[in-house]
């Protein structure tokens, strides 16, 4: 049996920046440093924003436009390949 | 098998970058972990609490997944609902309610009560920041002794509900504790909780950078260290069953008061007297641990 369902409820559909380019609010900038990274993906699996993929050359890149400094990938990075920067 | 960072990546999550949490957000982890062991057939029942506000404002929402956004008291029998809906379709579905502490051990505590005696085929998951904190951190059930929040300038007086136990007495398939800092852990977890049929529940330690006042780049330390000093024991109970999942060398629970601020009132003899219940809880734990059977 299909059951009808009438959606009159307020429906809110799924984008990137849904709060807007959450960059802004960045004090402090993420740099990788390649020399020194050795792609174990511990800042990927720890980065609240979710910004950090792999890049062509297959180290880690970030998206500025999204990622809110945090510092979390810097804390965690095991090779302390990542320095926080003042923006 | 062990979930591996390889099968984290590989997989899908249904979390998208530019979300309105804050900065360093521990409950964000977590979702961004669950969500990928979770998989693509998932909908997700989410009461009031700091989700609510991290998805975004209507009419853009920063999950890629089916939410029923619900009442705070409710979110367990909504999902109840969502289940029996989907079943009667002829659907199988994972319904996972994805809430907060206050929605889990004080709001939302008799519907999830209800749906565990009843059995409703759900996975509850209540990521705990350990008080109301998009209202402006207020103690719920769930903050510990001593933590300053808004409503406690002096630090709480009580100690916490011990919620985990409260749902493995309604003797559940599955109840288990997880952190942050511990994400193949709590990756396993989830893995496990997805296989098994019935009420099943989680506990996600979650750091909440503004609401204990530290360093937003420490919450992914937070989270490890409240494991190590055994302030947040890691274990779950199958089928009445007890095994603690993380046996780390224990480290003093100074080390992880003093990096929040919520305890800046704490003297050391009251951190030695907080030691002594952390050690009683691990020692009682690692005695149920060789019981036959918890429940
Ligand atoms: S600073 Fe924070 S948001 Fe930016 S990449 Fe690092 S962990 Fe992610
Ligand atoms: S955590 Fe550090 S070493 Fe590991 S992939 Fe990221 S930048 Fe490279
Ligand atoms: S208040 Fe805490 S739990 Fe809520 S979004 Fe902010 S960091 Fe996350």
């Amino acid at each position: 049996m299909e059951l009808e369902v009438l959606i009159l409820i307020p429906v809110s559909k799924p984008r990137r920046g849904a709060t807007g380019e959450t960059g802004l609010w960045r004090v402090e900038r993420p740099i990788i440093d390649e020399g020194k990274c050795i792609k174990c993906w511990i800042c990927w699996l720890y980065c609240p924003e979710e910004v950090i993929s792999e890049g062509q050359s297959g180290f880690p890149v970030i998206d500025l436009s999204f990622c809110k400094g945090c510092g979390v990938c810097a804390n965690v990075c095991p090779a302390k390949a990542i320095k926080m920067v003042r923006e | 098998m062990s979930i591996t960072i390889h099968d984290l990546r590989k997989s899908e999550g249904s979390y998208l970058p530019g979300s309105a949490s804050c900065p360093g957000c521990g409950a964000t982890i977590a979702f961004r972990i669950a969500s990928r062991i979770l998989g693509p057939n998932t909908v997700y029942v989410i009461p009031a609490c700091c989700f609510s506000i991290i998805q975004s404002p209507y009419p853009r929402s920063a999950i890629s997944a089916p939410i029923l956004n619900f009442a705070f008291a409710a979110a367990a029998a909504a999902a109840s609902g969502v289940q029996r809906a989907y079943k009667f379709l002829g659907k199988d579905v994972n319904v996972v309610v994805w809430a907060g502490d206050g929605g889990t051990v004080d709001i939302g505590i008799q519907a999830l009560s209800g749906a565990a005696e009843r059995g409703e085929n759900i996975i509850y998951i209540c990521y705990d920041n350990e008080a109301y904190m998009n209202t402006g951190i207020q103690r719920s059930g769930a903050t510990p002794i001593k933590a300053i929040t808004k409503t406690t300038p002096m630090g709480k007086q009580e100690m916490p509900k011990d919620m985990p136990m409260i749902v493995a007495a309604h003797r559940v398939p599955y109840v288990a504790t997880a952190s942050v800092g511990y994400p193949f852990d709590l990756a396993n977890k989830l893995e496990k909780a997805k296989r098994i049929k019935g009420f099943r529940y989680i506990q996600i330690f979650s750091p909440c950078p503004p609401g204990w006042d530290f360093p937003v780049e420490k919450t992914a330390e937070i989270g490890k260290l409240a494991v190590d000093t055994y302030f947040w024991p890691l274990y779950e109970i199958e089928e009445g069953k007890l095994r603690v999942t993380i046996k780390p060398r224990k480290k003093p629970l100074k080390e992880f008061i003093r990096m929040q601020r919520r305890f800046e009132f704490l003297k050391d003899e009251e951190i030695e007297e907080m030691e002594k219940l952390v050690m009683e809880k691990w020692n009682f734990l690692l005695h149920l641990e060789r019981s036959e059977r918890v429940f």
